[in-house]
């Protein structure tokens, strides 16, 4: 069990999200950055699906109510154990009574707290994931608060099905610093453009890959605003049923990912609303919706735009090196 | 007074294109019409049955549709050329499906929606007046209870699924003479009711939870589209209530039966009224107020 004193700024239960139900309006949610996440879990012997903690510029407090093997990856939120400073992407052992604070973000803006064995939360239409605007999933469906008790998986001998031994071995586990990503050097996002950009004029669609976009205040878990120059639409008699706007087309599914352009840029995230009735301009890659997901409030971003095959090789790419990570982690003990 | 059928529309070649490595987004017809959206539907059904591996999320749209995939098990190319073939064999003439004529109950004028809507005035396209009157008069009415005869007065069909669980999108199956038309909120609201029944550009809407918005508010319904605890009996196998295909039936109903509906809903008791049908897109073209008229006869 983990008692929470503070729930910090946005800390939600999420594994890698729910599939099956978007058709319904309900978007996977899950972790913003499932690299960090999946790569938390593999520190503690979990398998990548895991319900880990994911905690938004500032951290929890809590004490744990009993022996746990942890690892917080992600922005860096400088942790500390009963006042002793923690190495972040680190496996760390924890024994019941032991305080952990984890401060607020210094590069990143997103952490993920693993614990062997996984967070034990009731799955709710498959996953563990928090999706606070209906209330499923998580913790009672919302953020985490003072007073909340957490249930850890069963054993502590992770939760995987494969052998993973016992995750007391894997203390004092590091993850090699070439996989350590550098949040704030990643100021580059790759996306297909597509969807409705034919609504763009020429000048619009250079200026969409042009421009530095600035992450505005309102970035959440729905979408990230960003805020640049104005992109101007074609113009042209609206279709029946879009609506007057220029901006207007006739509602349509949005992609987790997908660049919307109501006035200014909205990138959908991973609890998007599913669909809608503003022009869609692109995609964000999958690999690179984390990257936003880190990206902090008044930093500044590029898009880059690729091919589909390049966003596919980039896709297998983060794959394969999160398995030869976790081989690499199997391989320590 | 206008030929009393629906034509089908000439779509033009769907547009396939990549939502980046996981998702392919196809567009139909950039304007909604039944063809376009029954086409939707036909395909995404289709591509359900085939049970395709790789393919995630299935999602049809007013005049698109969506469909996730893992990439590393199907290539989006190698997906969009099987849609291509259930494109190609497609005939929407021997096309129909088994769907629900569901009843509504809608109090009109509430004052929960007037509140929202006055309080949102200033991002009204017409600060003076509600969004009811606003929008009788730009559909040339001279009353809001002409435009409310209109708006009840031929059943709506679910036509998408989305925006947040639950959330309906509908067309009024009429023909495109008959078919009322607004634009959104100037500036979207922060805030709607719960329940809401709104309108924008040609679509109602219910509002399953409280949150943003930009459709011109109508009313209210005492009746749930969402139940994410799956305590009313209708929402034993999903939490989301209509279905794309789903035929609304909106019915004006006043305070005290709004009240009382609530009361139902709020024990876990309700239970929606609906009818089974078996829809055919070609009967509904060629007639479509008496087909209408026998849709809605077993929930009367």
């Amino acid at each position: 069990m983990i008692d929470i004193h503070e729930g910090g700024i946005s800390s939600t239960v999420q594994d890698l999200g729910r599939s099956g139900n978007y058709h319904i309006g309900m978007p996977p949610s899950g972790a913003m950055d499932p690299y960090a996440h999946s790569v938390a879990n593999f520190l503690v012997g979990n398998d990548a699906d895991a319900a880990t903690i994911e905690m938004t510029y500032q951290g929890i407090t809590a004490t744990f109510q009993e022996d746990a093997v942890i690892a917080i990856t992600g922005a860096d939120m400088s942790p500390s154990l009963d006042g002793e400073s923690i190495d972040m992407w680190k496996t760390v052992a924890v024994e019941a009574g032991d305080e952990l604070e984890v401060s607020f973000a210094t590069d990143g803006a997103r952490a993920y707290l693993a614990v062997a064995g996984g967070i034990d939360v009731p799955k709710v239409m498959g996953s563990r994931s928090t999706y606070t605007l209906v209330g499923i999933g998580g913790h009672e469906g919302r953020g985490l608060e003072e007073g909340d008790q957490l249930a850890l998986g069963a054993g502590g001998a992770g939760s995987s099905e494969r052998d993973t031994g016992d995750p007391e071995e894997l203390v004092g586990t590091e993850l090699p610093a070439e996989y350590v990503p550098d949040y704030a050097e990643e100021d580059t996002v790759r996306i297909v453009l597509g969807l409705t950009d034919y609504r763009l004029t020429d000048e619009a669609r250079e200026t969409l890959c042009d421009a530095e976009w600035t992450v505005s205040p309102e970035a959440d878990r729905t979408g990230y605003r960003l805020e640049g120059p104005d992109l101007e639409f074609k113009e042209r008699e609206q279709p029946f049923g879009a609506g007057t706007n220029p901006s207007n087309v006739v509602d349509l599914g949005y992609p987790v990912g997908s660049i919307q352009v109501p006035q200014k840029p909205i990138v959908l995230m991973q609890d998007a609303v599913t669909g809608g009735g503003y022009a869609t301009v692109g995609t964000v890659i999958s690999v690179d919706r984390g990257l936003l997901a880190q990206r902090q409030t008044h930093k500044t971003v590029t898009f880059e735009p690729v091919d589909v095959e390049a966003a596919i090789a980039a896709r297998t790419e983060r794959n394969d090196r999160l398995e030869e990570i976790e081989a690499g982690l199997s391989g320590d003990r | 007074m206008a030929p009393e059928q629906i034509t089908q529309v000439d779509l033009p070649d769907p547009r396939y294109e990549y939502g980046a490595d996981d998702f392919v987004f196809v567009e139909l017809a950039e304007a909604m019409s039944f063809t376009a959206n029954f086409k939707a539907m036909a395909i995404t059904q289709q591509v359900a049955k085939q049970e395709i591996d790789g393919v995630v999320e299935n999602c049809p749209g007013n005049a698109s549709y969506m469909l996730r995939i893992d990439p590393e098990v199907i290539h989006p190319d190698d997906l969009i050329a099987r849609l291509k073939t259930i494109e190609s064999e497609i005939d929407l003439e021997d096309y129909a499906w088994e769907t629900r004529v569901i009843d509504v109950p809608v109090l009109f004028e509430d004052p929960w929606t007037h509140e929202t809507l006055i309080e949102f005035r200033d991002r009204h396209q017409d600060p003076d007046g509600t969004d009811l009157e606003y929008s009788a008069e730009l559909n040339g009415f001279d009353s809001v209870d002409a435009f409310l005869e209109a708006f009840v007065g031929a059943p709506h069909m679910v036509t998408m699924v989305g925006f947040v669980p639950g959330l309906p999108w509908c067309f009024q199956m009429v023909p495109r003479s008959e078919q009322l038309e607004v634009p959104k909120y100037v500036e979207p609201r922060t805030d709607t009711p719960s329940r809401a029944v709104g309108f924008g550009g040609a679509f109602s809407v219910i509002y399953p939870v409280q949150g943003a918005g930009g459709y011109q508010l109508y009313g209210r319904t005492p009746v749930e589209v969402l139940d994410v605890d799956q305590e009313l009996p209708d929402f034993a196998e999903s939490i989301v209530f209509p279905n794309p295909g789903d035929i609304l039936n909106y019915r004006a109903i006043d305070r005290a039966e709004y009240d009382a509906i609530r009361e139902d809903v709020e024990a876990g008791t309700y239970e929606y009224t609906y009818d089974r049908v078996e829809f055919s897109p070609d009967e509904f073209f060629a007639a479509p107020h008496e087909y209408n008229d026998q849709l809605v006869e077993g929930i009367q």
